[in-house]
């Protein structure tokens, strides 16, 4: 396996997670390492659960089997003060940005620091400017949530989850619904971000292209089993047929493009 | 007939479960008060917010309500060739009944709504998850301050319709159907007892203003996350608080001045 780092160089290692949903199995036996200092993308298509392996990370989730570790704590078995003490090195930008919308960007990004620290108030401005910095949005300090497009919503969104300085960041769909340019920025950010900082980062998405610029390693989920993983170039040349369809976006493949259906002509023919 | 008694499990269940529910969120909220007392900011936000800003329906209606005991009372009490005793039925109709019962109808329409939605729309946008990943407790930082606000807002909301319904009374009764003035004020003065009347009137309010608060707020929390759930959420506050300000209003009564 291309992924066989020293355990202490994962900062988080998933183990045999199984989660479902009702009677819809989510995750089955999943396992899957992220290393530290590195951009790995989960990817798959819409629906497979990407965005609730995030929160079962974070712990906002319960697995039904299997273990979470992240940074050497077993996830679930934390104390709800000791979740969130981790919670404090984990980062998480959500696909909608979840700024807070009765506050303007420069008190959502100081948010989590008037939260946790006693930091004095001109402290936490310089810190909060050197975020929004970051993230080119120093300027618009004083915009409302609803004045932002939604690339500049997620930047914003990205200043305030390094606020505190994270061990790591997880990142929901940041490509989803952006303009090329604002897509750009992200993937700049992104990668910028990680090396600069020294961040772990995790990235949940299915464009392909962008994530594959970026990802140091990848894992291709698929109704709740990891079907591929290496990194972007051994993923390329995979000789899985599904890994292709899904690397090159084809119409067809091992996914159909037809919901499954009886047989058409039958169904034109018969009279309801 | 197994399809009734099945249906009639479910929801039997869930209605159970959600109860659980509702009494977890409750003790969390209330826990999560003590966290509130030390950031006074918070809690002056949702005081505006809540009770401030419903100043305004509230003084209306209770001038209206007010307005029209006056008419009715003078038409009844004149038939008695009581019209002095006016005051004492617009006060004590008021005090005991309609200033907190009303009040609290208001209250559910015009705060708890908002409440649900805000609530509501900040699950469904994801705000309260981003919070619970920022190692922020939504309910302490969010659900606390406004249950706080809503407890402390309602008594004074109450209050407050009662003394101007009084006002609209006496314009009505005094002003404008001749009743005497000292006559007005002396009688009520007489009979309205301060233990008894007013007292009971504020135990009132401040247990329609913590039922009612804790309805909106949790079906706010425990909305789907859609615009469709939100909507429905919004309607289950106003229904189920007037439904609960209706049937605690007549507990409450039957416990203070029935000899049930």
């Amino acid at each position: 396996m291309a992924n066989s780092a020293s355990p202490e160089d994962n900062i988080v290692s998933i183990s045999n997670l199984s989660f479902s949903r009702g009677p819809r199995k989510i995750f089955d036996a999943v396992s899957l390492e992220i290393q530290r200092g590195k951009i790995t993308a989960i990817m798959g298509p819409s629906g497979t659960g990407k965005t609730t392996l995030l929160k079962l990370i974070g712990g906002q989730l319960t697995p039904d089997r299997g273990q979470i570790q992240v940074d050497g704590q077993n996830v679930h078995r934390l104390k709800t003060r000791e979740l969130y003490e981790l919670r404090k090195r984990m980062g998480m930008l959500f696909q909608s940005g979840a700024l807070l919308t009765d506050m303007n960007v420069y008190d959502n990004v100081a948010f989590p620091l008037r939260e946790h620290t006693h930091l004095p108030e001109s402290m936490i401005r310089s810190l909060v400017l050197m975020k929004l910095h970051a993230v080119g949005l120093r300027g618009a300090r004083n915009l409302m949530p609803n004045e932002l497009s939604g690339g500049m919503a997620r930047r914003v969104a990205l200043a305030r989850a390094i606020a505190l300085d994270p061990l790591m960041i997880m990142y929901d769909e940041p490509f989803t619904g952006q303009d090329p340019i604002s897509m750009g920025a992200l993937v700049h950010l992104i990668k910028s971000l990680n090396t600069t900082l020294g961040l772990t980062s995790i990235i949940v998405s299915h464009d392909v292209q962008e994530t594959a610029a970026i990802a140091d390693y990848i894992y291709v989920l698929s109704e709740g089993k990891i079907i591929g993983q290496g990194t972007p170039q051994q993923l390329q040349e995979s000789d899985s047929e599904w890994v292709q369809q899904f690397m090159h976006g084809d119409a067809d493949g091992p996914v159909h493009f037809h919901y499954p259906a009886r047989d058409y002509l039958d169904d034109l023919l018969a009279s309801k | 007939m197994l399809q009734f008694l099945q249906n009639l499990g479910k929801t039997t269940r869930s209605s159970f479960a959600k109860l659980g529910r509702a009494s977890f969120f409750l003790s969390h909220t209330l826990t999560g008060i003590s966290d509130v007392l030390p950031r006074p900011n918070l809690l002056i936000k949702q005081v505006y917010s809540v009770g401030v800003l419903s100043f305004l329906i509230i003084t209306i209606s209770g001038l209206f309500v007010g307005m029209v005991l006056g008419l009715q009372g003078f038409n009844i009490l004149s038939d008695f060739g009581a019209e002095e005793s006016l005051g004492v039925m617009v006060a004590a109709s008021l005090v005991r009944e309609l200033g907190p019962v009303v009040s609290a109808l208001l209250f559910a329409g015009r705060a708890g709504s908002a409440l649900t939605a805000e609530i509501g729309l900040m699950k469904a946008t994801e705000q309260l998850s981003g919070m619970e990943m920022m190692a922020v407790d939504p309910i302490k930082r969010i659900i606390s301050p406004r249950f706080l606000a809503g407890f402390l807002s309602m008594p004074l909301l109450a209050a407050l319709f009662s003394a101007i319904g009084i006002m609209g009374g006496h314009l009505v009764g005094v002003g404008m159907l001749g009743v005497d003035d000292g006559a007005f004020w002396a009688q009520m003065q007489a009979s309205i007892d301060f233990q008894e009347d007013i007292i009971n009137g504020v135990i009132k309010s401040v247990v329609f203003g913590f039922v009612v608060s804790w309805i909106a707020l949790f079906e706010g929390y425990d909305a789907i996350p859609t615009s469709e759930g939100v909507s429905r959420a919004t309607t289950r506050t106003v229904v189920n608080s007037a439904f609960s300000v209706l049937a605690l209003d007549f507990i409450l009564t039957a416990l203070m001045f029935g000899d049930i």
